[in-house]
């Protein structure tokens, strides 16, 4: 189910792109942390970028947090959260 | 300052007699022959200020940072060196207080330090990484229960004198460069190996040279965690915060001394407002917002520690950037307000041997924007700055 749900394959040709992770990001489970796979908070900023480009959306300030963007299950629920609103 | 802790007023009172009549007295010995500054750190273990971050359940006051940068900044009015030193040894004993307490090895080590009163140092710079704290190349090798850790430093302030030094290194041999842990390496089980001098322009008694660490110790002295989440909740905060509160206490020492020049003046020549008392009335608004600056943040991270979400919210870009501000806008202040003061004073601030001599203070400021490269900072701000959108 995940391995064919667009928005994660997006999410995960974004952090491949912007991340900066020492490890394939396809090789990453959904909940992985992605700071302990090498990405810095600069890479982080980057990333968001990208999501907020791809996806059409703008984070809120108060989403603009580690825990938001710490694996992939969690950017997916954020940007799903801003999509269906 | 209004304190909710009822001993902070007696607290206070010891670290300005402390300061008036130990750290002053020594300061332009300090500065002039960039030693460290003994028998205030000596006088600060005596009165139990060293243990000032550390929660009462082990034994100390567990001040907050409106208390300990309060307390930084008025020691710095005296001795800009001792000021620094203390306020990085907070900040050490902050990291262990707020992430460190899951861990039975460090509940103890809290009540060791109030009891024995330990002065805590910090190795974040690399030979490699420089002022890019949130990168390691060394790493933490454990095996059967210990651990052992190498480190080239480029900035070691006061490690020769202290009894522990938090170091930051990655989690392991095959963890990425920014995947790091804190560690507390013990006297005793330790050997620095100085790399380079530490004859500066100014915080000359911080003593911070380089060193090569070598050490060893039980795998329980690595601090729970990770370094990323210690960095921004309390490193960073802790840092900033209490920085601008002791560079601002360097900065309203030379006001106060140019304050001390314009007040003589006009005693002379009552009825007439002298025309350096102009450049007082200006240089002291921008004190005043330097202050506020502080005050306010310091305040803020207080609150936060109330809040349900107090740790979330300081891991927000918005807090973030607030800090890094904060950093940028006192460390540019300071030497400003300082070199404002001087015209004030003249010629009797220029000289070294006058009781209005600014040069100490002016060397100590200039280390501000440097103390973590304000372009850096400013870099990452400019960075975070494309999503925040401060709405
Ligand atoms: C008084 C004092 C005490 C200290 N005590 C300690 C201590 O106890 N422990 C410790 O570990 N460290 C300590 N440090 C060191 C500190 O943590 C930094 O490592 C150090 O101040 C940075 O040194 P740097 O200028 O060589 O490095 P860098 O930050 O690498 O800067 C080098 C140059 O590059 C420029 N630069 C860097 N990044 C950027 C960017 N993104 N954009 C544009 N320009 C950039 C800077 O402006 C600067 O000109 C201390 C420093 C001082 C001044």
């Amino acid at each position: 189910m995940t391995a064919i749900d667009p928005m994660t394959q997006k999410i995960r040709r974004i952090l491949k792109d912007h991340g900066r992770l020492s490890k394939d990001a396809d090789s990453l489970g959904a909940e992985s942390d992605l700071y302990e796979a090498g990405m810095t908070s600069h890479a982080s900023v980057n990333v968001m970028l990208a999501l907020e480009g791809e996806f059409n959306i703008e984070f809120p300030d108060h989403m603009l947090k580690r825990s938001v963007f710490d694996s992939i299950a969690s950017i997916g629920a954020a940007v799903g959260e801003l999509q269906g609103g | 300052m209004t304190s909710n802790s009822p001993e902070f007023g007696a607290h206070l009172a010891a670290l300005k007699a402390l300061a008036a009549q130990v750290a002053a007295p020594n300061a332009a010995d300090v500065d002039a022959k960039s030693r460290f500054p003994r028998e205030t750190i000596d006088a600060l273990q005596k009165a139990k200020l060293l243990s000032a971050p550390v929660p009462k359940e082990f034994g100390g006051p567990g001040y907050g940072m409106r208390e300990l940068a309060a307390l930084c900044s008025t020691l710095a009015q005296a001795c800009g060196s001792s000021g620094m030193v203390l306020a990085m040894h907070y900040i050490q004993v902050a990291c262990i207080a707020r992430h460190a307490q899951s861990s039975e090895f460090f509940r103890g080590y809290l009540r060791e330090l109030v009891e024995h009163q330990y002065v805590l140092a910090s190795m974040t710079s690399e030979n490699g990484t420089f002022g890019e704290t949130r990168t390691s190349i060394c790493a933490v090798e454990r095996k059967d229960g210990r651990f052992k850790l190498d480190k080239d430093a480029t900035t070691g302030s006061y490690c020769q004198h202290a009894d522990g030094i938090l170091v930051t290194c990655r989690r392991a041999s095959d963890a990425p460069s920014s995947d790091q842990v804190l560690v507390l390496v013990r006297k005793g089980e330790y050997q620095l190996t100085q790399t380079t001098s530490w004859d500066t322009l100014g915080m000359r008694g911080t003593c911070s040279p380089g060193f090569k660490l070598e050490s060893t110790g039980a795998e329980e002295q690595i601090i729970p965690g990770s370094f990323a989440d210690s960095s921004a909740q309390t490193m960073v905060p802790y840092s900033h915060i209490l920085w601008a509160s002791l560079w601002w206490g360097i900065a309203a020492d030379a006001v106060a001394r140019a304050a001390e020049f314009v007040r003589g003046g006009a005693r002379k020549n009552p009825g007439v407002v002298p025309p350096t008392a102009n450049r007082l009335a200006e240089v002291s608004t921008q004190l005043q917002a330097m202050r506020h600056n502080w005050l306010a943040l310091a305040a803020e991270f207080d609150s936060f520690l109330l809040a349900p979400t107090g740790l979330q919210d300081l891991l927000s870009i918005g807090w973030a950037l607030k800090m890094n501000n904060l950093k940028i806008n006192a460390s540019d202040s300071a030497p400003q307000i300082v070199h404002k003061a001087l015209q004030i004073t003249g010629i009797l601030g220029y000289k070294n041997d006058s009781k209005f001599s600014l040069g100490r203070h002016y060397r100590d400021t200039l280390s501000a924007s440097l103390m973590i490269s304000n372009d850096r900072i400013a870099s990452k701000s400019a960075s975070m700055l494309l999503v925040f959108k401060d709405n």
